[in-house]
């Protein structure tokens, strides 16, 4: 079966036609979501860096982890908020778009990655990053920029 | 020479025109562009953040502008550098583009931001740096700051739509 006419359906939505009748609301909804990635980009970095012994260092990454994942958790759903927003309105565009499959494989991995293996090491991680820590930071980083050069090139393809 | 004429020379250059047209190089400096704010804003905010008292609240504020604006300071170089080639790329039609006037505007006002803030309240950083919450005076920079630069990322995303360009043809 193909997934073809179910982002027709998705597209004719009356969110989605709203949202393509409109001249400001695309960009606006974009806007909070390039916020969105400042935000979430700045919390990744931050403990990902930790484990790879750079920036903050006299907090453990465990200590940063827990301050840092309401604020990961925040940004994550206005960014899947206004992704999903977006989506809706282009959904035929998307579907078409390999840059857009790319950016989703990459996300369902990221998101997984960070929730499972990723936050185990953080936690774990008292002192100095160990080998394995750097190691799951760095997969961590490349997921998570997969993420964003995908997202950025839906728009150009 | 005028700002327009400079504009409409820089538009001429043989460079800028192989920018404007180049099928790879605009895109890839467009997206080292947008993806930088990861680490410029998103770095400075986790500052922001901690000036506002609400996370991060274990660790010195010190500690926080030792270790991280090395990263913000190149995140900002990045994004200047990658910027200007943008402009670059396109600068007639930039100069005349309203959102893009207004986006230079917030970025004045925060770099003011951040000028006040490091030569007042920071310069005594070591009465107030493990305060759960800073005083009121770092707490307004911080809110300054996540504010303007906020309205430097939604400008600088509508400088792609013309709606109310200045006409400079």
């Amino acid at each position: 079966m193909s997934l073809q006419p179910i982002f027709q359906t998705i597209e004719n939505t009356p969110v989605g036609l709203a949202i393509r009748d409109s001249q400001w609301l695309f960009p606006i909804i974009e806007g909070c979501h390039l916020l969105g990635l400042a935000l979430i980009g700045g919390v990744v970095l931050l403990v990902n860096m930790r484990m790879l012994g750079l920036g903050l260092g006299k907090e453990s990454a465990a200590e940063l982890e827990r301050d840092a994942r309401p604020y990961f958790n925040g940004s994550l759903i206005l960014m899947l908020v206004t992704g999903s927003l977006l989506f809706t309105s282009e959904a035929v565009k998307c579907y078409n778009n390999q840059a857009f499959w790319f950016k989703m494989s990459s996300l369902l991995l990221a998101i997984i990655f960070t929730m499972t293996i990723n936050r185990r090491a953080a936690l774990a991680g008292t002192g100095g990053g160990s080998s394995g820590a750097k190691v799951i930071a760095i997969i961590n980083l490349l997921l998570w920029t997969g993420v964003g050069v995908g997202g950025r090139w839906i728009g150009f393809s | 020479m005028s700002l327009y004429s400079f504009a409409q020379w820089l538009d001429q250059t043989p460079w800028s025109i192989a920018l404007h047209e180049s099928i790879w190089a605009y895109p890839i400096i467009e997206s080292v562009h947008v993806l930088t704010l990861c680490l410029f804003v998103g770095l400075a905010t986790v500052l922001d953040l901690r000036l506002l008292g609400l996370t991060f609240k274990k660790t010195a504020v010190s500690e926080i502008t030792e270790k991280l604006l090395p990263w913000t300071t190149a995140g900002f170089i990045v994004m200047v550098i990658t910027g200007v080639l943008l402009f670059y790329g396109i600068p007639l039609r930039t100069y005349g583009n309203v959102f893009f006037r207004a986006k230079v505007i917030f970025l004045i006002l925060a770099g003011i931001n951040v000028w006040y803030f490091h030569s007042g309240i920071f310069k005594k950083v070591k009465t107030w740096d493990h305060d759960a919450v800073p005083p009121a005076r770092a707490r307004m920079a911080g809110a300054f700051s996540l504010v303007l630069w906020a309205a430097v990322i939604i400008a600088g995303r509508f400088i792609a739509y013309n709606w109310f360009d200045k006409s400079v043809h």
